[in-house]
């Protein structure tokens, strides 16, 4: 078996705008804040996740990101999901929602933290909502790092697939802090896909740019 | 009682992010978990937040929780009963 793996899927939402393999998907109202943008977008592909709801900001948006990978690329149908890894990293954690438990907790006169806010105080609880909705069971990681590092992504993602503990994987960025977000999630499998990108930093840093 | 109702139901739909849930939806009756309105076990750990925030009522014997959380009538009740 080759060592070569391929970028099969992607997509990227970033600036207002759903980019699934380079064709612009859907794009939000002008000056629209973040959650509202999110929301607008699973609204519009009518995802129909209730729990979706009760996620915190980055959660909802590494969700619909990978609904909408997932949606053409059913790499879920084509691989035993023990075969399928996710690897997904970010730049600040899970720091928003921290930011709204700690005022829940900072005052010891009015002090009543949520449990429903609680739970996603960790920025890998995102992988954990993408694996229960598609009961996938394979390696999972998470990865913090000042901005996208295409090369140890790369290089971390292909050596799963080399040596056999993974068959497929869904990796990437997701951001979401302070008004900024960013989520750019993509499939890697031996096969070429639609992308047809070797999965190489030079080959994610011309997609993700 | 049915004012209460009103307003609990109000409340938890708030509290518990029920976005397309409205209150003329939630049947006074049908058990809050499992079926009827779905709730599962981080909502539970709201809903006794809830009770105390709103209500400054502490649920101290959790095993409490089933009876009380039975439905939006029996929530209430206990409500009336034990509200300070």
């Amino acid at each position: 078996m080759s060592d070569v793996n391929y970028i099969s899927a992607f997509c990227r939402i970033s600036s207002g705008k759903v980019n699934v393999n380079h064709s612009i998907m859907f794009t939000g109202e002008e000056g629209e804040a973040p959650a509202a943008f999110i929301k607008s977008v699973y609204k519009h592909y009518q995802l129909n996740y209730p729990k979706f709801y009760k996620m915190d900001g980055l959660c909802q948006l590494a969700f619909v990101a990978s609904e909408l990978l997932l949606k053409d690329n059913k790499i879920t149908e084509r691989y035993n999901k023990e075969e399928i890894a996710i690897v997904i990293s970010n730049g600040s954690a899970s720091l928003e929602i921290d930011t709204e438990h700690q005022q829940t907790i900072s005052d010891k006169a009015n002090y009543f933290p949520s449990p429903a806010v609680f739970v996603y105080t960790l920025p890998n609880i995102l992988i954990g909502e993408i694996a229960i909705r598609n009961l996938i069971k394979g390696e999972n990681t998470f990865f913090i790092f000042d901005k996208f590092d295409a090369q140890f992504t790369a290089q971390y993602i292909n050596s799963l697939l080399n040596s056999g503990r993974a068959e497929s994987c869904i990796a990437g960025w997701v951001e979401f802090y302070e008004g900024n977000y960013d989520a750019f999630l993509y499939t890697v499998e031996k096969t070429p896909g639609v992308i047809r990108a070797e999965h190489t930093a030079e080959q994610l840093l011309n997609i993700y740019k | 009682m049915n004012e209460l109702i009103d307003k609990l139901k109000g409340e938890i739909i708030e509290q518990l992010n029920l976005e397309d849930v409205k209150k003329e939806d939630i049947d006074n009756d049908a058990p809050l978990f499992g079926e009827g309105l779905g709730l599962d076990s981080i909502d539970a750990l709201e809903l006794i937040v809830l009770l105390e925030k709103n209500y400054g009522i502490k649920v101290a014997n959790p095993a409490d929780g089933k009876k009380i959380f039975q439905s939006i009538r029996t929530m209430a009740q206990y409500i009336q009963d034990n509200k300070k």
